[in-house]
């Protein structure tokens, strides 16, 4: 199939959803439509709202803080998630003393950590990030070690033969190895660090997207709640491709093939 | 290089010193159900240097363990091993380990591959890249340097392998059946290469093959490995046929036949047994 044909079914799917969603909520043929507008809205309500935010440009402004949020906890988790995988790599005795508290750590589901950080750190940005930043750092964490650990046998007797010493081991083998696997699972830790973001604001906040569709579902704004989430949408589709053009400039020495399993 | 000189005299009664001497070596393995498994028994083995001799025996005989214990990354349960007249601790700073798996580093282009050898040693990066190129050269990869090893064949990853390991001028070549994955053609190619490149600055080589025509036609002496547990030496053949060679001809020489006969005689008894062992293990 070429590409055109492929833009114009994908177009067409969100076309029909949308002109469905019309229908269902402005005329009778589905049901009752001042129900069904009630909790769907109506769509050229939302888009009109969406137009509205961008115009008086006070969307940027919370744009603007679930990005900043995002960011630091990316940052933040990505580089403990670096430090400590790389550490308990190498050291296996560390690593199996402290096994049983990471993955309780892990198992923990985040979001009820977010009353705690709110109690600690306050409403402002920093309690979402310590949220965000508990995300990222046990995916990146995770697939550090395991890429120090699977580094193949074969190119590290290879490595050690040409004369590497542990130092230069560490830089040529290990770290590529390990960061080939932080890199491969960019998408979800990126990914994580927004939803750390905006399920902090939407916990407790005053600003950001969470914080935005937590304020129109407070008042029943569905239109606002809608308009939200489709911001919030495009937002993370935009960070998504732009973590694709990351990865590929990163990845170029990886097959093709072996990227897309790894999805 | 007077008490080395004699220490080798000693052993081998020449007058050079050895490349690699295995003087009674073991080795063993330690099993998951703490039982011992002994790979290799008793061997002695010396290479001279500039030598080539290749190493034949039915799978599972040790073969690339005892590569492994020469290279330094495996200690002999008993035994030692000397290189150059001097015994080994650690690794083997004397050898390149040509690996039997694939094992260029993947997020290297072929020729920072074959560079990071030199660069590891304190060569600037620039002469490394220089030295580099003309090894691929050599390997006939001039037009390939910039991809990376996904995007090689494996006859392509083999010879990138050969130059990051020659780059370093190793006065010893060890190689675990190199060309064990390579189709037939491209095996004679290979070792029409390995040869052109080996005649140059003759290395001390230790080849590990299951195939024994390669064998004949690359080394000067083949030595046969019984089937294991505890295989041993149990044959050692000088290869009488002339230099330069060429894969490809050289199996239609006369000669080539007798002594492939003679030592397939040998290598049959052991390969039956090597396969009775499997069964008998499987069954």
């Amino acid at each position: 199939m070429n590409r055109l044909t492929l833009i114009s079914l994908q177009v067409l799917v969100a076309v029909v959803v949308l002109v469905f969603w019309h229908i269902a909520s402005t005329t009778t043929l589905i049901g009752n439509p001042k129900t069904i507008s009630f909790f769907f809205a109506e769509p050229l309500a939302v888009g009109k709202r969406m137009v509205q935010w961008f115009m008086e440009g006070s969307i940027w402004y919370h744009l603007g803080i679930t990005l900043t949020e995002a960011a630091l906890a990316f940052i933040i988790g990505s580089l403990g998630g670096v430090i400590i995988g790389f550490w308990f790599a190498r050291k296996p005795l560390l690593a199996a003393v402290f096994d049983p508290y990471v993955k309780a750590a892990n198992a923990l589901p985040r979001v009820v950590l977010a009353p705690i950080f709110a109690l600690w750190l306050g409403l402002g940005i920093w309690s979402k990030v310590a949220l965000g930043v508990t995300l990222v750092f046990f995916i990146v964490f995770f697939n550090v070690y395991q890429g120090v650990k699977e580094v193949s046998p074969a190119v590290l007797s290879n490595a050690r033969m040409l004369g590497m010493n542990e130092r230069q081991l560490l830089r040529h083998v290990y770290m590529p190895s390990a960061l080939s696997w932080m890199f491969s699972s960019l998408h979800t830790s990126v990914g994580f660090a927004v939803v750390g973001a905006v399920v902090g604001e939407y916990l407790g906040s005053a600003a950001g997207l969470g914080y935005l569709i937590h304020e129109a579902e407070s008042v029943f704004d569905v239109t606002g709640v809608f308009a939200g989430m489709f911001v919030l949408m495009g937002f993370v589709i935009l960070v998504d491709w732009l973590v694709t053009l990351v990865e590929n400039r990163l990845l170029v020495w990886r097959p093709k093939t072996s990227v897309i399993s790894n999805r | 290089m007077t008490i080395a000189e004699k220490n080798t005299a000693e052993l081998n009664e020449t007058q050079d010193a050895n490349a690699v001497e295995l003087n009674g070596v073991h080795i063993a393995f330690s099993l998951p159900d703490g039982g011992i498994y002994e790979a290799v028994g008793e061997t002695n083995l010396v290479v001279s240097d500039r030598e080539f001799v290749a190493i034949v025996g039915p799978t599972g005989c040790g073969k690339s363990t005892l590569l492994n214990a020469t290279a330094g990354l495996l200690k002999p349960a008993q035994g030692q091993v000397r290189t150059f007249a001097k015994p080994l601790s650690g690794l083997n700073k004397h050898a390149g380990y040509l690996f039997q798996q694939d094992s260029l580093m993947p997020w290297k282009t072929a020729i920072d591959n074959v560079a990071i050898g030199l660069e590891v040693s304190g060569t600037s990066r620039r002469e490394a890249l220089e030295q580099a190129r003309i090894w691929l050269g050599k390997v006939g990869l001039s037009a390939f340097a910039d991809r990376y090893p996904h995007m090689l064949s494996g006859g392509q990853r083999k010879r990138v392998g050969l130059a990051q390991v020659l780059i370093r001028h190793p006065k010893i070549l060890l190689m675990d059946e190199p060309f064990g994955p390579l189709d037939a053609q491209t095996r004679l190619i290979m070792g029409d290469l390995l040869l052109s490149l080996w005649s140059a600055d003759r290395k001390a080589v230790m080849f590990v093959t299951h195939d024994l025509d390669e064998a004949i036609g690359l080394a000067d002496r083949v030595i046969i490995m019984s089937a294991g547990p505890s295989s041993r030496i149990i044959g050692n053949y000088t290869i009488p046929l002339k230099r330069p060679r060429n894969m490809a001809d050289i199996k239609s020489e006369p000669q080539f036949h007798e002594v492939h006969r003679e030592i397939w005689n040998a290598l049959k008894e052991e390969v039956l047994k090597g396969y009775r062992q499997t069964e008998e293990v499987q069954s």
